[in-house]
């Protein structure tokens, strides 16, 4: 299973854990596993069918573009990391 | 390993034909014979000139704008203000990369409607025969405000209440959520890893700091520019200087309430931006004036409307403690950012959390940020976003930590490097990085170890990381019959793209760069291709030229197959000919078949589209030489050295210029560039002889170490190189100035006044400057 480690700011969702193990082989599965585990996560992840725009999804340590459609292997990495900002470039 | 001294010295790895060579640039004939058009140089017929009236406030409501006068003025064709803009509703949103950001902000910076929120705010906006009649319309604009007081510092924006609240419908993003509560702190974020109690319980020494750094501007020489048509079908077309063809497509059709498609971009050449050139600023305005006047309008910003009515990069307030064993090993590291974001969210503080300790692996940390909005221009980006305050404080405090326990500040930075597997803070792990070869490079460097001669000078070394960008880029490339390419983009060339991409072309199809013919061209004509920024071009827009190369080297061996009547899998191409690998007979040279394209079937174009993965992030590292005037606190840089990873250069000229551009700016940064506001809020150094900004008069010539990591995420290798090194040397500087006199700098700029206030505070005894344990020499 993917391990996804959890924002610290998002960890009162998930009642204190920082990394927990989820099913799926797309990062839109993983969080819709989460959601069932810990109810309200999706909503600050998601913005309907896409994730959110101040945040971006890296697998195995690689920010990818293709958000909640990235392919998720069984033992990768899922971190949810903070958009980075400053007027630089727009992932949309 | 002691080397001998050569200056500008390349530790190239991987070999090419083309790559790693240093041809003249494409663009070079046209930009020193002065027939390169950039934006001001655009003429068409019956174009008028446009102006913006400012708002000389930092922070006001609008009671009323009257413009009766200036509309009545001879020779004066539109005037348009904040309500000429589509209406903003409620829940309308624009997102460019950090959430859905209220439409009215956007629309706000460019014309403001109901309030100014910084000094230079954009009110209103005259079309006029020439620019002397325009001006004179601006000052018949009688607009009626209500002044507030203004916030300044990020500290001071996390405190107000009441008035001095920028924005009443922001509240602070923390955690995915909204907080309640009228704020000017936009979001809040934290990284978290190990156990930091136990990690400073165990820590033999220990070490926490503040730092605060002023707001600076990235100085491109080319004030921002624009000329628009809105034609009677209803598209607009603008010419602009701008870094981002797209993102301005994508901005102005989101603030004109325009299709995207109804929008067309044309890049000019570029006079510098470092970041700055993304944000939408005067072009909505010239877009309306084109549109109520029937006419096409420029507009080109003074100096002064540059200073206060663009995006400079941030000040911010920083706090860092560091607890390290007696051996020099970093066992934890906290950290608080606040950066201004300026008058609308969206400072570069996410960025630079993910910066602040990237170049160690430390088991322990945390670090919290926050945004917050200020009564200045709305940042943007400048070289590595966030990332050189962020090396500023870490940097500094590593160095006193080294000095205490009389380390080698080399050593402790390499016995705590970050490496492949490396888990970084925010929490993904290092791929390959080449953090370790450039401090061995820093070490081993003639500079590090050539004595310190005379009074009053002092030695000081840092390093820095950037992420680097990919994203997604376009490219084609077509086949002359003279055996020449034509390569076409669209990433404005602000540091010899065009050289970098027509090199990577060059090398797949095994041709001459100067037989390839780049040119950059308009949204209409190119596929979607995200902006020069990020150090991304050479990288991603390399990768869609490599793709579009191999497109056609696969279609032109289809050619000779046909010719020849032999399989295609059967001919190479190699050092500019096709060959069968079964017939040494059977050889043709690129330029003979390019010649046959008629009869063989037509012509050859390639394409390459990517959104690539296997981004290389970067470090780079100075060793810097400085004299300090301890009766003027002046301090001179002596000898300056710049290594950095660019995982290839694929041209080192334009490496070495990217590494000792971003040096001068950054020493500009550390040493006198700073926004100087008065308690209004209003700047007072809006001028270029004010705005101390560095020249070749105050610098030795900087050496540069180009370090070859190869990034295993790009086919050549190639990182990008436009950022990281700017990140390093605020921090070198300081560590210098107090190797040089012993005072702790903790604010930028360190210029003469901040060293001598420095000093005093020292003998004063106060904190924020502390006294050299033991002197070194």
């Amino acid at each position: 299973m993917a391990q996804v480690f959890i924002p610290s700011l998002m960890q009162k969702v998930t009642k204190g854990e920082s990394q927990v193990e989820v099913p799926g082989k797309t990062v839109r599965e993983v969080i819709n596993n989460l959601e069932e585990r810990y109810p309200g996560i999706k909503d600050r992840l998601v913005d309907g069918f896409r994730i959110k725009g101040n945040i971006n999804v890296a697998v195995d340590g690689e920010v990818t573009t293709l958000g909640l459609l990235a392919e998720v292997e069984e033992n990768s990495e899922v971190h949810f990391l903070p958009a980075i900002g400053g007027g630089a470039l727009s992932l949309r | 390993m002691t080397t001998a001294y050569e200056p500008n010295k390349v530790m190239a790895t991987g070999k090419y034909d083309v790559i790693g060579t240093r041809p003249i640039r494409h663009d070079g004939a046209d930009k020193v014979t002065g027939r390169a058009k950039y934006g001001a140089d655009i003429q068409l017929n019956g174009l008028l000139q446009g102006k913006i009236l400012r708002s000389p406030h930092a922070h006001a409501i609008i009671k009323s704008i009257d413009t009766s006068k200036a509309e009545k003025l001879p020779g004066v064709f539109a005037v348009v203000t904040g309500k000429d803009l589509p209406k903003s509703k409620a829940g309308d949103t624009a997102d460019f990369g950090l959430g859905p950001q209220p439409m009215k902000y956007l629309r706000d910076n460019a014309i403001a409607s109901d309030k100014v929120l910084y000094e230079g705010h954009a009110v209103a906006a005259v079309a006029a025969i020439n620019a002397h009649v325009a001006e004179e319309a601006i000052a018949l604009i009688d607009v009626k405000y209500e002044v507030l007081p203004p916030v300044l510092t990020a500290p001071e924006g996390i405190k107000s209440t009441g008035n001095a609240i920028l924005h009443s419908d922001l509240r602070t993003m923390e955690g995915g959520a909204p907080k309640s509560g009228k704020t000017n702190v936009a979001s809040r974020f934290q990284h978290k890893m190990g156990d930091i109690k136990k990690g400073f319980k165990e820590a033999d020494v220990v070490i926490e700091r503040e730092f605060n750094t002023a707001t600076v501007h990235q100085g491109y020489i080319e004030p921002q520019n624009v000329t628009a048509v809105w034609n009677n079908d209803g598209r607009l077309h603008i010419w602009i200087s701008t870094q981002g063809p797209f993102e301005y497509r994508k901005a102005l059709s989101l603030a004109l309430g325009l299709p995207i498609s109804d929008v067309k971009v044309t890049p000019m050449e570029i006079g510098g931006g470092f970041g700055g050139k993304f944000p939408l600023y005067h072009e909505a305005a010239a877009a309306l004036l084109s549109k109520k006047a029937n006419r096409p309008v420029k507009i080109v910003m003074s100096r002064r409307e540059v200073f206060e009515g663009t995006g400079p990069t941030p000040g911010s307030y920083i706090k860092v403690k560091l607890g390290a064993k007696k051996n020099g090993k970093i066992i934890a590291a906290q950290g608080y950012l606040a950066y201004e974001a300026g008058a609308y969210p969206g400072s570069p503080v996410d960025a630079a959390g993910m910066c602040i300790f990237t170049a160690y692996d430390i088991p322990n940390v945390v670090i919290d940020g926050a945004d917050v909005v200020v009564n200045k221009p709305k940042t943007a980006a400048y070289r590595a976003p966030g990332a050189t305050n962020a090396a500023f404080a870490t940097e500094t405090v590593l160095d006193e930590i080294a000095d205490k326990l009389k380390i080698d500040p080399i050593d402790i930075r390499l016995m705590n490097a970050a490496k492949e597997g490396t888990r970084r803070a925010d929490g993904p792990v290092f791929p390959k990085v080449g953090c370790i070869e450039v401090l061995e490079a820093m070490k081993n460097h003639p500079h590090y170890k050539t004595p310190l001669k005379g009074k009053n000078v002092g030695r000081g070394i840092a390093v820095g990381f950037w992420f680097n960008a990919g994203l997604q880029s376009s490219a084609t490339v077509s086949v002359n019959a003279d055996g020449t390419i034509n390569l076409v983009e669209g990433n404005p060339d602000i540091g010899g793209s065009r050289a970098s991409l027509a090199m990577q072309a060059a090398e797949v199809l095994t041709i001459r760069a100067e037989d390839v013919h780049p040119s950059i061209t308009d949204t209409d004509n190119i596929g979607f291709t995200f902006g020069t920024g990020g150090s991304r071009t050479t990288f991603a827009t390399g990768w869609a030229v490599y793709e579009a190369a191999n497109d056609v080297k696969r279609q032109l061996i289809e050619r000779a197959a046909k010719i020849w009547g032999v399989k295609a899998k059967d001919i190479e191409l190699s050092k500019g000919y096709f060959k069968s690998k079964t017939d040494s007979e059977l050889k043709m040279s690129f330029k003979d078949l390019s010649g046959q394209l008629n009869e063989t079937g037509g012509p050859v174009l390639g394409r390459g589209t990517v959104n690539p993965p296997g981004v290389g992030g970067a470090f780079a590292g100075n060793i810097v030489d400085v004299e300090v005037d301890p009766e003027t606190g002046k301090t001179q840089v002596k000898r300056f050295t710049v290594v950095q990873d660019a995982g290839k250069a694929v041209h080192p000229s334009y490496v070495e210029g990217q590494m000792q551009g971003g040096s001068v700016q950054g020493v500009g940064w550390g040493l006198t560039e700073e926004y100087f506001y008065n308690q209004k809020g209003q700047m007072a150094n809006s001028s270029l002889l004010d705005y101390r900004l560095m020249t070749s008069y105050d610098l030795p010539m900087i050496d540069t170490v180009i370090v070859e990591v190869p990034n295993p995420g790009h086919p050549y290798g190639v990182r990008g190189v436009g950022e990281v090194n700017i990140v390093p040397p605020p921090a070198a500087l300081a560590n210098a100035i107090y190797d040089a006199v012993g005072v702790r700098m903790d604010r930028l700029p360190m210029n003469p006044a901040a060293v001598m206030e420095a000093t005093w505070e020292q003998k004063r005894g106060k904190s924020g400057a502390k006294a050299k344990a033991t002197k070194k020499k």
